[in-house]
């Protein structure tokens, strides 16, 4: 008999735990479409960035708007702009689009600064058909005059005035620059999210140093990057009350074992989509089913958290010692060479 | 039935008639009828459908001529079908028309009328193009006002389709076609109660099909034409009668009576005015003012002109009518009167002869309101005045002063009759600030919540960066018949300050009423900073006067430069029209309507600003007197020259009008080099150079679409007289060894656009912020950096001979064409300006109309000038799709004198010099040196010449210019390169003729408003391909490289000014046609100008826009004649395309449809790119031979 694959997260019962992550992959139908016959558990649209929307929306205003009226023989100098949904317009259209063509869940995904920018639009996803959410907390700690109690403290009154405001789940999307994540995490839970996500990946900037121009990239996840976040999984998933989830790195099957095991209740990939295309996700969903077939676990729940730090038979090793010993084999590693 | 209340213009009007009874309409954009075509695009593709319930097609074409076959062909096959068009348009269909009414074919156009082009183009309203089709055989009916537009709309439609006769419905450009107005809207039901389906049935029956097949068209000889072409006369006889009809229909339905002949006046008028269009409407409301003051006059406004029914027309005049002025709004030089004054007087002598009329009153004809010249109550007084004459001037002008030919008949400009109970005001605006937007927002507000109509009417100035708009707003209990400009407003706003300085604008401010200025200086100071002018005014005609600072409370809200809204609310605060909380609630209604779908956050802003105006609105206490000192400072500088000074100034200061017929050339031949007198001052920044990191590479200079900022490099002797500000360096190469440089900003003549910045690859390298050129605010360097420009100009230019002919070499040279008044930031004005640097002392250019025939040609002042030699090039635009022919012309032209004058060197070679002689013909060099000499041999010649009487040595003497080369640039858009002139363009580029063709492609029709071309790229949304134009572009280059004699270059100087320049030069010296493909970016790609120069750069780089060379003279050479000059693509397209609205709004539209045409893109522009790397391996066997030039 095969394990039970099933799993929760953010209230909606998933058949396993594998979806695609937030990412471009769900702008066109067509992939979307391939990534549901590829047995996704859920949908993760790309996220709708506010400051995106403030811009693209005085950008488009500027480009359409400033010239209208301005010369005697033309009036505009586009169609007319209401014929086009513009900001957070054109994603909720986007996502009843995707409400349509799939049967699984419709995860819609958001990012901003603002309290006013998330409520409004995160109540707009709710009502526009999104299964649940996701708030990507983009945040650098860039600002000189805000505390890191302060910086927490803004996060905390985003999550309760989503909690007031939507009614479906939603989970807290962060990054792993926090004083004390743990405790932060902990504080969000409580704050009424349904959920983490670690961790969110920020764009770099790079430079150019002909031009001495900065330049934004990008680079596709590895395995590499998963191990930050299995030790964060494993740290956090005893500590707070919230299913988590893993987002970055997630490559091949034991990654995935990996994250389960480590206490992610949802398993989120990007990278190697975007690279091998939605058939990637089929065959990481059976070589999962495969591994626990092969070593005996009848469900995703008994696996599920057995190597957090509550349960794992050396702790130490996730907390802290093994920063030291594998920074040592590396150096032995160079000198061997 | 309840009808709706709509605020519309006359094009609207016209168009939503239109829409709802056709099937099939096709178009092509022309002013000021473009608005019609582009709502029925707009109405099809938001699926709004017609009278029977399916979705009219709408069609854009390559030309009115292709609209009107396409039309002509829709009809034969039975398709309810219109178009709408204007001026040079409507005669281009004018064969198709004759085709059209000889088959007694339904069809109802709609015209607004406009302007023919003479001796210059306008694109304002009179009856020259409609009148040039009265022979046609179309009924034609003439509407004078947006009501009108509306209600004859359908007349035209219905009454086709009883008579057969095709109608041709027009009403005034602008002045309708543009006037918004609260009108009532017909409903479906009128519109099916006179189109009734059974005429349909009987229409489609007669359509061509194979099902039951006839033949049209024939070619019939003597024995028969004539007799065929009689036989539709039954059908002419009976179209006035049935217009009657249905005028009586629409009457019964909607309580508006219309006639063919509409008379109002005195029923025992002695004085008759006779006129068309809504001219009359003026005519109307004087008759209303002089019948109260018991004089006995009328207006005879004729409603259908052709056929011309006499039985109607006589019937409709009082008998008692002892002098009739018959009025024309179209000029025919050489005919014994205009058309309309013709028709009335062999009407009248008909009506007498055939007994339908005994009396016969004197009757006069006069010509008014040409290109919408003003036609107000004063004129037309004046013209009853004259009437009342015992012997009335006849072939009189009214509302102009000849004092040449002495036509015009004098009025009184004070003359006034506008009744208390109007509102008038008078707003003077930025183009950019938004005020015409708001304006046109009030009159919705106003003439929804209350009962009052309203009337708006809106002036641009010719310019397309920093335009001035000026609204002329009317509001009362009845509708408004004033066609002509508010002359006495109780309010006056001006929004910008600056303004003070250069119009008059309190002139048209009643006595009493108020003034509302937006001011950076509060109600205390404000006084003092006013001109003395304004003062006076103000005093005298005891205005109330208020103050805002729109742009601090336009920055408080984060509104940045858009004052619009707040300038809105300050004149609904004061003006009263309406309670203020109610003004407030509406105008924050009007806000949620226009932005609600972008996002709360632009409505937030937008109330805040409304909340924040009323704290930051103040009056000004006005003295008793005004004590300023200053004056408003003169229009131009002293020293310009006198013909600046005497016209071009009195028209830049909005006073053309009063300018009298002798002061004008009698052939539209106007002086070069008038911009540079215009101090426009629109940068709010400018660029500055720091010198101490510059490159010296002279890429800014390329860059600026102005001439704005320039670059000299000069002895440093010169420096001696310099201002203290002066800026000047070392300059860093060897080929000017110890010479200074200088990069100077023309500070009162930039746009503010940072192009220049943009390019500029210079940072500082520890501070990689600051670029050798940064922008900072104009107003504090102004007038130190004017100082410096006008030093900067005096230093001599540098000697053209020694130039190097690169980016950095060819920027050294004068720019002949300069402070342009194109957007700022163009994409075109760089390649032209290049252009004049390098030839302009020797070229004639063809100009296409378009963009760069307004900002190269529109009054009142021009771009291109001349050298201090006074050479410079010479101009002139023709026609939309003629430039290519034009062109030609010239070339022959050019070739007919040199030919000519060569023999005569020949033939007078013994008395001018053997030496000379042989020098002349044989040793002119293409370059800047062997010009030079020629010039010098040509003065030689002169020389000798004068001392020979002999007829040939005149002949010679006044041919002898042309053995100095010369070059035919001829120029346009991609409208008229790929569409409209491409026929023409073909033709000339395969005639072998050494022609250069210097297309600026924006990809899409940019002077009327973004109307898709066929060099619109794929995936691009524009109007009449809202979703994104699914065709490729048409590869344009590909085409001509075909012939295999044409240089072709396709170039983007964003992207690769060295390949540019290269372009220009081997385009030039090609003795045989050549092709200049030039990527223009354009404000209607949708971003900041500023980018343009990287934009062009990724759109190279995707491998959508390829470089490349193709010059005929490297086969012969045995290489490939293609040169590829960018690499294959690198980015994808995305990476280009989603920087441009253009683009991003198809994807908006349809995410899905638009990745898929993003990935035809792509692979389109590989695919062009592996065929063009294939080409430019091939080496032709052998080489076309070459003639010397």
């Amino acid at each position: 008999m095969s394990a039970n694959l099933s799993t929760t997260w953010l209230g909606l019962k998933l058949p396993h735990p594998l979806m695609p992550g937030a990412s471009p992959l769900v702008d066109d139908l067509e992939t979307v479409a391939a990534l549901e016959a590829a047995g996704a558990a859920a949908i993760v649209m790309h996220s709708l960035f506010e400051e995106q929307i403030r811009r693209e929306t005085d950008e488009t205003e500027m480009a359409m708007d400033a010239h209208s009226d301005t010369y005697v023989e033309a009036r505009s100098y586009f169609p007319p702009r209401d014929m086009f949904p513009l900001g957070p317009e054109s994603y909720l259209e986007h996502l009843k689009r995707l409400k349509s063509a799939v049967r699984i869940p419709v995860i819609a995904s958001l990012n901003g600064s603002t309290r006013g920018g998330w409520i409004e639009f995160a109540r707009a996803m709710q009502d526009a058909g999104a299964d649940a959410l996701e708030l990507n907390v983009y945040d650098l700690g860039a600002d000189p005059d805000e505390s890191a109690a302060a910086a927490e403290e803004r996060i905390l009154r985003i999550v309760e005035s989503m909690r007031k405001s939507v009614k479906i789940g939603f989970a807290v999307k962060l990054s792993p620059f926090y004083t004390s994540l743990a405790n932060l995490a902990r504080r969000i839970s409580l704050a009424g999210a349904d959920g983490l996500i670690l961790f969110n990946r920020f764009y770099q900037p790079d430079i150019d140093v002909e031009a001495l121009e900065v330049s934004p990239t990008l680079h596709l996840s590895t395995s590499s990057e998963l191990l930050l976040r299995l030790r964060w999984l494993a740290i956090l998933s005893p500590a707070v009350n919230v299913p988590l989830a893993v987002s970055g790195g997630v490559h091949d099957t034991l990654d995935v074992v990996k994250a389960v095991m480590s206490g992610a209740g949802a398993v989120q990939v990007v990278s190697a989509l975007l690279q091998h295309g939605p058939e990637r996700l089929k065959s990481l969903i059976q070589g999962f089913r495969a591994w626990l077939d092969e070593h005996d676990y009848v469900s995703v729940a008994q696996m599920k958290g057995s190597m957090s730090l509550a349960r794992c038979p050396d702790p130490k090793a996730v907390e802290r010692s093994n920063y030291a010993h594998l920074l040592q084999s590396w150096r032995k590693a160079q000198v061997r060479s | 039935m309840s009808r709706q209340h709509i605020m519309i213009d006359g094009n609207e009007a016209a168009a939503l008639v239109a829409h709802k009874l056709s099937e099939v309409i096709a178009i092509y954009p022309i002013t000021p009828s473009s608005n019609m075509g582009e709502l029925a695009d707009e109405w099809t593709a938001r699926g709004r459908r017609n009278l029977w319930g399916t979705l009219p097609s709408v069609m854009e074409m390559q030309s009115e001529g292709g609209a009107v076959g396409a039309v002509h062909g829709a009809m034969q096959s039975g398709a309810l079908t219109t178009t709408f068009t204007a001026s040079q348009g409507l005669l281009l269909m004018i064969p198709s028309m004759y085709k059209i009414a000889g088959e007694l074919t339904p069809f109802c156009m709609h015209v607004a009328a406009r302007t023919v082009a003479a001796h210059a183009l306008s694109i304002f309203g009179d009856h020259s193009d409609v009148m040039a089709c009265r022979q046609t055989g179309f009924a034609m009916l003439s509407s004078g006002s947006v009501q009108e537009a509306h209600d004859l709309a359908l007349i035209g439609h219905a009454a086709t389709l009883r008579s057969r006769v095709p109608f041709l419905h027009f009403f005034d450009g602008f002045r309708t076609s543009h006037e918004i107005s609260k009108i009532d809207e017909l409903a479906d039901d009128d519109l099916r109660a006179l189109v009734p389906d059974e005429l349909i049935r009987e229409y489609r029956a007669r359509a061509l099909t194979p099902d039951r097949p006839v033949l049209r068209g024939s070619a019939q000889n003597p024995d028969t034409y004539f007799q065929a072409r009689e036989a539709c006369n039954a059908w002419y006889s009976a179209c006035p009668g049935i217009v009657k009809e249905l005028m009586g229909a629409l009457g019964k339905r909607t309580g508006r009576n219309y006639r063919l002949f509409d008379y109002v006046g005195h029923p025992e008028a002695d004085r008759v005015v006779i006129m068309m269009g809504s001219g009359s409407e003026a005519a109307h409301e004087t008759v209303d003012w002089l019948l109260k003051r018991g004089e006995k006059v009328g207006i005879l406004k004729v409603r259908l002109f052709r056929p011309f029914s006499i039985r109607d027309f006589v019937e409709a005049i009082p008998v008692s009518a002892k002098s009739i002025a018959v009025l024309d709004r179209t000029k025919e030089p050489g005919a014994i009167g205009d058309p309309l004054y013709l028709d009335v007087v062999t009407a009248l002598r008909e009506a007498r002869d055939e007994g339908m009329r005994r009396t016969d009153p004197k009757v006069v004809g006069g010509r008014y309101g040409l290109s919408s010249k003003e036609f107000t109550p004063a004129m037309v007084k004046s013209v009853y005045d004259e009437l009342a004459k015992e012997k009335p001037r006849n072939h009189f002008t009214v509302g102009i002063q000849d004092d040449v030919t002495r036509l015009s008949l004098p009025f009184d400009r004070a003359f006034d009759i506008e009744p208390a109970d109007v509102s008038r005001a008078v707003f003077y605006g930025l183009g950019a600030d938004g005020t015409v937007g708001a304006n046109k927002n009030s009159i919705s507000i106003i003439g929804d919540k209350t009962p009052l109509f309203a009337q708006g009417y809106f002036v641009y100035d010719s310019k397309k960066s920093g335009a001035v708009t000026i609204s002329h707003l009317r509001f009362g209990p009845r509708p408004i018949r004033s066609t002509y400009l508010v002359q006495r407003a109780g309010f006056v706003a001006c929004h910008q300050f600056s303004f003070l300085d250069r119009y008059d604008v309190l002139e048209s401010a009643a006595p009493g009423g108020t003034f509302l200025l937006n001011s950076p200086v509060g109600p205390e100071a404000v006084w003092a900073q006013l001109p003395r002018e304004v003062q006076e005014q103000i005093v005298e005609k005891k205005l109330r006067f208020h103050v805002i600072d729109a742009l601090k409370v336009a920055g408080l809200t984060g509104m940045g430069v858009r004052i619009n809204t707040i300038m809105q609310t300050c004149f609904f605060a004061i003006s009263g029209i309406l309670p203020r909380a109610e003004a407030i609630a509406a105008i924050k209604g009007a806000i949620e309507d226009t932005y609600g779908k972008k996002g709360a956050d632009v409505v937030k802003k937008n109330f805040e600003a409304v909340d924040q105006t009323l704290a930051n609105l103040h009056e000004v206490k006005v003295p008793r007197e005004a004590l300023a000192t200053r004056g408003r400072p003169p229009m131009v500088a002293a020293e310009a020259p006198e013909f600046v000074k005497k016209v071009t100034a009195l028209m830049l200061a909005g006073k053309g009008d009063l300018l009298p017929v002798s002061f004008f050339p009698v052939d539209g031949t106007w002086p070069l080099g008038t911009a540079r007198w215009e101090k426009r001052n629109i940068a709010t920044e400018i660029p500055v150079w720091d010198e101490a990191i510059c490159l010296q590479c002279n890429k800014c200079v390329l860059a600026c679409p102005h001439a704005a900022i320039r670059a000299k490099v000069y002895e440093p002797a010169v420096l001696a007289g310099a201002p203290a500000g002066f800026k000047s360096i070392d300059y860093k190469q060897t080929e000017y060894k110890g010479s200074k440089y200088t990069i100077q900003v023309a500070p009162e003549d930039c746009t503010g656009c940072s192009l220049c910045v943009e390019v500029c690859p210079a940072r500082d390298k520890s501070n990689p912020k600051h670029k050798a050129i940064d922008m900072a605010p104009q107003r504090p360097i102004r007038e130190a950096e004017a100082a410096n420009f006008r030093y900067f100009l005096d230093i001599p230019e540098t000697d053209r001979s020694k130039v190097r002919q690169d980016v950095k070499g060819t920027q050294f040279l004068e720019p002949l064409f300069e402070f342009s008044g194109a957007c700022a930031g163009c994409g075109e004005t760089p390649y032209l300006k290049l252009m004049t640097q390098l030839f302009g002392d020797r070229t004639i250019i063809a100009n296409a109309t378009g963009c760069s025939s307004i900002y190269g040609g529109n009054l009142p002042t021009t771009p291109y000038t001349v050298n201090r030699d006074g050479r410079g090039p010479a101009w002139a635009n023709s026609l939309f799709e003629d430039n290519a022919e034009f062109g030609l012309g010239m070339r022959l032209a050019l070739d007919a004198h040199r030919q000519h004058a060569r023999e005569l060197v020949t033939k007078l070679a013994s008395q001018v010099g053997e030496v000379l002689a042989k020098e002349l013909l044989e040793t002119e060099a293409a370059t800047e040196a062997g010009i030079a000499a020629q010039r010098k041999r040509v003065a030689a010649l002169r020389g000798k010449l004068a001392g020979i009487k002999t007829d040939e040595a005149r002949r010679l003497d006044s041919l002898a210019d042309y053995l100095v080369r010369k070059t035919v640039w001829i120029v346009g858009g991609d409208g008229w390169a790929y569409d409209i002139g491409y026929g023409g363009l073909d033709h000339v580029l395969a005639s072998g003729r050494d022609v250069n063709v210097l297309v600026l492609d924006t990809e899409v029709y940019s002077n009327t408003g973004g109307q898709q071309s066929k060099a619109t790229p794929l995936s691009a949304s524009a109007k009449f391909a809202t979703a994104g134009k699914e065709i490729p572009k048409k590869d344009l280059g590909m085409m001509i490289m075909s012939y295999g004699h044409v240089y072709v270059a396709r170039i983007a100087f964003g992207a690769n000014d060295k390949q540019t320049v290269q372009a220009f030069l081997e385009a030039e010296s090609y003795p045989g046609p050549s092709l200049i493909i030039a990527y223009s970016h354009c404000i209607a790609h949708g971003y900041d100008m500023a980018y343009g120069a990287r934009q062009q750069k990724l759109a190279v780089d995707s491998g959508i826009w390829p470089l490349y060379r193709f010059d005929p003279r490297r086969a012969a050479a045995g290489e490939p004649p293609l040169k590829l000059d960018s690499a294959p693509p690198k980015i994808r397209p995305e990476e280009y395309l989603r920087n441009e609205t253009r683009f991003r709004m198809s994807e908006k539209l349809d995410p899905a449809r638009h990745r898929k045409l993003l990935n035809a893109a792509q692979a389109a522009a590989a695919e062009r790119y592996a065929v063009y790397q294939q080409l430019a391996g091939v080496k032709v066997p052998h080489a076309p031979e070459q003639e010397e030039k």
